[in-house]
Formats: C-alpha cells, sequence, structure tokens
C-alpha cells in the first residue's frame, strides 16, 4: 500500500481528494434520507459496505422510500449496476495482486495476493475507473485505480455515517431540503449520458411512462414500467455516432475516452456471450 | 422496508458485475449492442428515477419546493457545475422555498 502513494503523483492525489469530497457530501445526505425517512440506521450502512455504488443505492432507497418492494429495489439498483461490467474488463489488468499471478511466497503474502484479487473489484466505481484510464503507464494506472477506490470506499462510508447521525439528530430532513438531493443526483448522473437523440427520446419517454403510472400502480412498478421506453431505441443501437459512454462524476469527461472506451474495434464473431451480457443483445 | 437479504442481494448482483471483467478477461468481450443496452437502460432510469423523486410522493405530487429545488440543480449540472455546487443547491432552493412557505 505505500508503495501506492509513493507511485501517486500529488495532483492525482489531489483530483481524488477533490472527488471524495464532492461524494462525501452526497454519501452524508444519503446517510441522512434514509434515517430521515424512517430507515434503520444499518440499512443505509451495510449498503455503502457491501453494495458501495453510489447511484444504485440512492436508486433503491429511493423505491423503499416511496413504498415500493425490495425486490422492485433490488432490481431498481441491479440495472444501474450493470455498467460495472465494461468497467471491469476496463480495468481488470490492475485489480488484483501486482506482479506475475503465481510466484510462491511466504502466507502472508500469498493471502495478501487473495485480499488484492477479491477486494479489488468492489472498489470498481464510475470514479476510479475514469481515475484509472487517464493514466499512461501500467504502474500509474495500478497506483491511481487503487488510490481513487480505497480512498473513496473510506470516504464514502464515513461520510453515509456521518449523514446517519446527523440525519438521527435532525428530525425533520425535509426542512433542509434534502430530499431534493435524490432526484438532483440522479439527473446530474444522467445529463452527460443524453447525447444522442434516440437516449434523450428514450429517457424522455420513460420519465413519462413513470410520472404517469406512479398515481396507479404500486410504488416500485412505475420506475421499471420507465424502462419500456427504451423500445424507441429499438433500432438505434446499431447506429454507431452519437452514442458515448458514461462519464464519470464529477469530470462530465468524453475526454480521453470515457470508462467503456478501451474496448473499440474488435471483431466478436466468435466471442462466447455470457447469458445475462446476450439477453439484451440481438443480431 | 429494506431487509438484510435485499441489501445483501444487491451486493451479491453488484459484486458480479464488478468480478466479471477481471475474471473472464482475455476470454470473452461484450458485445457492443449489449452494452449499449445496458448504458441506455440506466441513463432511463436514472431520468425515470429523477422525474418520479422530484415530482411524486407517495401516489401523488409532492408540492412545488422540491421539483423547483432539482430544476435548478439540472440547469447547474448541464452547465456543468462542479458535483457538490449541484447537490447543495437542490437542497439550498428548496429548503429556502419551503422557509418561504411554499410547500
Amino acid at each position: 500500500m505505500r508503495i501506492l502513494w509513493r507511485t501517486a503523483s500529488p495532483a492525482l492525489l489531489r483530483d481524488v481528494g477533490l472527488v471524495c469530497l464532492a461524494d462525501g457530501i452526497v454519501a452524508v445526505s444519503f446517510g441522512a434520507t434514509c434515517v430521515g425517512g424512517g430507515l434503520a440506521w444499518w440499512v443505509p450502512v451495510a449498503l455503502s459496505v457491501l453494495v458501495f455504488a453510489g447511484g444504485s443505492q440512492i436508486a433503491a432507497v429511493g423505491v423503499v422510500l416511496a413504498g415500493g418492494s425490495p425486490v422492485a429495489a433490488v432490481l431498481a439498483g441491479a440495472v444501474l449496476n450493470t455498467r460495472l461490467v465494461p468497467y471491469g474488463f476496463a480495468v481488470a489488468d490492475v485489480v488484483g495482486p501486482a506482479g506475475p499471478a503465481d510466484t510462491g511466497g511466504s502466507a502472508v503474502a500469498i493471502v495478501r495476493r487473495w485480499l488484492a484479487r477479491m477486494l479489488g473489484p468492489h472498489v470498481i466505481t464510475d470514479e476510479s475507473v475514469a481515475f484509472t484510464l487517464r493514466q499512461d503507464s501500467p504502474e500509474r494506472r495500478r497506483s491511481a485505480f487503487w488510490a481513487c477506490g480505497v480512498s473513496l470506499f473510506v470516504f464514502w462510508n464515513v461520510a453515509v455515517l456521518l449523514g446517519v447521525v446527523l440525519g438521527s439528530a435532525m428530525r425533520n430532513t425535509n426542512a433542509f431540503g434534502l430530499d431534493a438531493t435524490f432526484p438532483a443526483v440522479m439527473l446530474a448522473l444522467a445529463l452527460p449520458t443524453l447525447t444522442s437523440r434516440p437516449t434523450r427520446i428514450a429517457a424522455g419517454t420513460g420519465a413519462v411512462i413513470a410520472v404517469a403510472l406512479t398515481p396507479v400502480l404500486p410504488a416500485g412498478l412505475p420506475l421499471l414500467a420507465a424502462l419500456g421506453g427504451l423500445a424507441t431505441r429499438w433500432n438505434g443501437w446499431r447506429d454507431r455516432d452519437g452514442w458515448h459512454p458514461r462519464g464519470p462524476w464529477g469530470d462530465r469527461g468524453r475526454s480521453g475516452g470515457g470508462p467503456a472506451g478501451p474496448q473499440p474495434a474488435r471483431d466478436d464473431g466468435d466471442a462466447a456471450d455470457p447469458k445475462e451480457l446476450s439477453a439484451g443483445g440481438k443480431r | 422496508m429494506m431487509p438484510m437479504t435485499a441489501i445483501v442481494a444487491l451486493a451479491v448482483l453488484t459484486y458480479g458485475f464488478r468480478l466479471a471483467g477481471p475474471l473472464l478477461r482475455g476470454r470473452v468481450t461484450v458485445p457492443v449492442a449489449a452494452e449499449r443496452l445496458f448504458a441506455d437502460a440506466a441513463t432511463v432510469l436514472l431520468i425515470a428515477l429523477a422525474a418520479t423523486s422530484a415530482l411524486t410522493a407517495g401516489h401523488g405530487f409532492a408540492g412545488w419546493a422540491r421539483p423547483a429545488g432539482v430544476l435548478v440543480a439540472g440547469v447547474l449540472a448541464a452547465r456543468r457545475a462542479p458535483f457538490p455546487v449541484v447537490v447543495v443547491a437542490a437542497a439550498g432552493v428548496t429548503a429556502l422555498l419551503r422557509l418561504a412557505g411554499v410547500s
């Protein structure tokens, strides 16, 4: 771990710090809103430690706070997190231990390697992937990934805990407008991805469907019905222009290739598609 | 209500999504069409969630203060304001409107 901080440049650490701060504000608001909405204190804490994906945590809790079922909450959160699949491929080379895979060593070294292999994937986020892909050397990629991933994990969880404490003390979080932060975060995350017209139409249609159905359907279902908006996009996935990978929080960056960037031209003629990946693909 | 089983289920699914790349690297690629479908599905969900959680509470209208705060935040986000500014603006505008008596 010490090596990691030495190879990480001051500029990188500063940027990581800024992102941690920005996400920290969201995390405080998340913790406060959860307990303000009547959830037990351990719900936001467990979500943050075990799921550790801001958007899906907020989405899942949003569904539940609106009266939706836990199943709908899990589904909504899981759909948002499917974007982590291409991220995982993009940073696969730096997740896990450094050096050749099976170079024996002491028991301690072996344990550490396995820890890295198991914990690395858990800190794959919009932010850590964006930082990783911006580096030029393999060594820097590795230190950027771990520096951002680990810092964010620590900051995020401490901030959620702080939010839980504040939220419990506040009584009425609505007076502070905290209920407006969830939709604001969702909007800020989604806006950079609305780059092509078909995507905008699909999203607009989905939003209209969801809002229109909210008065009549049980909570949670209108959100899933919004996916019907994708039908407007039926022919759209083929046109390669106009589609951009999701930008990370904070830097809206389309520069330097988004996190999903490093999967350019490839001929996947004989690639074996895992079931869940090909489910949506049509030939 | 959010039972522990639901949290664990979401955690397991999410970890699986994250693990797929490091585990399958070099053996499998994500089809471009699937990647796009996932990206668009996430965008549609985010926008729908933003709209419903901004405009509705329970089965009815949430009142004007919250959507107003979200609208201001949306404008700021579209103008690429820093993330903390967007979040604080949403809460601030909504809180001020409520202080002024707008529900």
